[in-house]
């Protein structure tokens, strides 16, 4: 845990964010229909804080990711990055030539460290160019700035000679991670940086993380779907489920207290190390629905115990319950919390 | 050697590494991976010796690749000829030399010309996409339906034979390949995380493309080019020997094997075509090594 976030000061606010790609048929490549990846997202994240973003595959999690940063542009929607001195900006409405200024507060880490360094530069050659592009010109400063990096990361100033292909996968996700940090960014979103690497690589990963947010005052959008990681990472948490948030609330509060059905499935499937427990897992039926014909209604009433009538006709919004600011997109959180597993991880906590 | 002494050694080495002393040389590793490459150094001796022949004919042959001396036709290899003399008594030896220079500038020029041509735009439009990526395709798919001996009888007729003309008549041919060879690479290159690292930094699309991912897609486009100026070296020659290619005059490699038309030279005069077709092959054979090589060592995640 890194402590509570402080109150209401938001460092993006997202609003309604929808990002559709067309699918396109036939010889005349008519458009055929969208794949909703991400389908209307509501979401504030609050500066210093660490926001969980978790899903299973294919839910949009890293289409939101690269959304936010303008990676992928997305089809509607607000995005609004605060800058902590007044100054609001809807990201979306800018040029690629007007973000350049606000490529600087937010950067990325990628899922993948075999393919986020280019093979063919040294780590120097890969990172000087957008050192460069913000203005650190004389090229001993831009060693020196690299070397900083690199030891901030825990690796030897010389690395940033060496090629890509020389250094272990944790090595170049801690690489990738120096990456994101050279133009000093106010928030990184974190695309399951540690899914790649080993159980014992990615404590050391995470650790490091942590530790650079503390130095640098760094905010996390933490995208993974590993629950056990997020449990001991995030402030807060996002469900999402077919491009939608459907659960948002404090970690501790998430797992003590589990309103939705789909995040009770999800925690439910937790490994727990431990012979004589005996856990009551929740096997969800079928497939995630494609993204491309989402079902009426909650996108989760195919697959969900709870789903009445009013949930295969009318979409859920997202409602506040209780204090905390805990929400929760269900037509029926009455009826899931009396059923509720109430994980025994809170029991014994 | 004892392990003690083994140890030490290692030791030593692992004192100038940690102090910096040993340094990688990064910058010459390419080359010394080229020289390291057996086949790829004998290619480079060969092209070297073939160019360096032709480029400096003067110096190594004393005749005139025109004259002709009626009273010495047809003579076989001697001290004076040392390739002999062809039907109105020119010197081979110094034909293929000078022959070499308009040969290697066809085939090694118009390669270049059409890799600079199709690499400069398939990186930058497979890059993009899009309409210009589309546009283009279709481009080049209507160049490379032209028969290229067609286009050449066209052009031919319409301009007359020359050496530019050939060259261009390559290039057009030509350029089509080396583009969707390029087109193709950045395709899926651009999709690779590095990529997207640096648009989330705004760099710019024309370093993102040109500086970071071109390097990768290099190693096939340099084997092509390879690969296509040993194609064009051989066109030449082919449309030289029909008649089509320079103006017969001008002494190329395709223009002395012109000669091996009549059969009567091919069964009789050896010395005419069996030099010039060993000197191609030859350096056909010395650029495919040199690319080959040059594949294997511009690819730095390859150890060797």
């Amino acid at each position: 845990m890194t402590g509570s976030p402080p109150v209401a000061d938001p460092i993006l606010t997202l609003r309604d964010v929808k990002t559709h790609f067309p699918v396109r048929k036939g010889v005349f490549k008519t458009t055929a229909g969208h794949v909703k990846a991400v389908d209307g997202v509501d979401l504030d994240v609050f500066r210093g804080e660490v926001l969980g973003l978790v899903g299973e595959s294919g839910c949009g999690k890293t289409t939101l990711g690269k959304s936010i940063l303008q990676l992928v542009r997305p089809t509607a929607g607000q995005i609004t990055f605060h800058d902590g001195a007044g100054d609001d900006v809807d990201l979306q409405d800018l040029t690629n030539a007007d973000l350049v200024p606000y490529r600087k507060k937010l950067q990325i880490v990628f899922q993948d460290p075999y393919s986020s360094l280019n093979p063919a530069f040294t780590i120097f050659g890969s990172l000087e160019d957008p050192l460069i592009k913000y203005g650190v010109r004389p090229r001993a400063e831009r060693r020196r700035i690299v070397g900083d990096l690199l030891e901030a990361v825990n690796l030897r100033r010389d690395h940033m000679d060496h090629y890509p292909h020389e250094f272990s996968g944790g090595q170049r996700q801690r690489i990738g991670i120096a990456r994101a940090l050279a133009i000093e960014p106010d928030l990184i979103v974190c695309d399951e940086p540690v899914s790649a690497l080993d159980v014992s690589v990615q404590a050391q990963v995470l650790q490091l993380l942590m530790e650079l947010k503390a130095e640098r005052g760094l905010t996390y959008i933490f995208i993974t779907h590993d629950l056990s990681v997020t449990e001991y990472l995030c402030d807060r948490i996002a469900v999402m489920y077919l491009g939608r948030i459907v659960e948002l609330a404090d970690a501790d509060d998430l797992y003590a207290n589990t309103l939705h059905p789909y995040t009770q499935a999800l925690l439910s499937a937790i490994p727990v190390a431990d012979l004589d427990k005996k856990t009551d897992r929740i096997v969800l039926q079928g497939d995630v629905p494609s993204p491309v014909n989402p079902p009426s209604g909650c996108p989760f009433h195919p697959r969900c115990r709870f789903a009445t009538e009013l949930c295969k006709d009318k979409v859920p919004p997202l409602r506040p319950f209780g204090r905390n600011g805990h929400l929760a997109a269900c037509h029926r959180v009455e009826e899931v919390m009396a059923a509720g597993i109430h994980s025994d991880r809170a029991a014994d906590g | 050697m004892s392990d003690a002494a083994l140890n030490r050694r290692f030791d030593r080495l692992r004192v100038l590494e940690e102090t910096g002393k040993l340094k990688s040389r990064s910058r010459s590793r390419a080359v010394s991976k080229l020289m390291n490459n057996r086949l790829a150094v004998v290619g480079l001796c060969l092209f070297t010796i073939i160019l360096l022949a032709s480029l400096f004919a003067p110096l190594l042959t004393g005749y005139d690749p025109l004259r002709i001396d009626l009273r010495g036709r047809l003579q076989p290899p001697s001290w004076q000829h040392w390739f002999g003399t062809d039907m109105t008594g020119r010197d081979v030896f110094s034909r293929v030399l000078y022959g070499g220079r308009i040969s290697i500038l066809v085939g090694l020029g118009s390669a270049l010309i059409a890799a600079v041509i199709g690499v400069g735009i398939g990186c930058y439009a497979g890059y993009k996409g899009g309409w210009l990526d589309a546009f283009v395709l279709r481009t080049s798919e209507v160049f490379m339906a032209f028969p290229q001996i067609i286009l050449v009888l066209l052009l031919v007729s319409i301009l007359g034979q020359s050496l530019i003309n050939l060259i261009i008549i390559f290039v057009i041919t030509g350029w089509g390949p080396m583009y969707r060879l390029t087109r193709a690479r950045m395709l899926s290159l651009r999709e690779e995380e590095y990529v997207q690292a640096l648009q989330s930094f705004g760099v710019s699309t024309f370093k993102i493309c040109y500086k970071h991912i071109l390097p990768n897609a290099l190693g096939p486009i340099m084997v092509n080019i390879t690969l296509t100026t040993a194609m064009f070296i051989l066109a030449e020659a082919g449309l030289s020997f029909l008649g089509l290619g320079v103006p017969l005059q001008i002494p190329t490699w395709g223009n002395i094997l012109n000669a091996a038309q009549d059969l009567r030279v091919l069964q009789n005069y050896w010395w005419i075509w069996l030099p010039v077709g060993t000197v191609i092959s030859l350096f056909v054979i010395s650029v495919n090594f040199i690319g080959d090589g040059l594949r294997d060592s511009t690819d730095p995640s390859q150890q060797g």
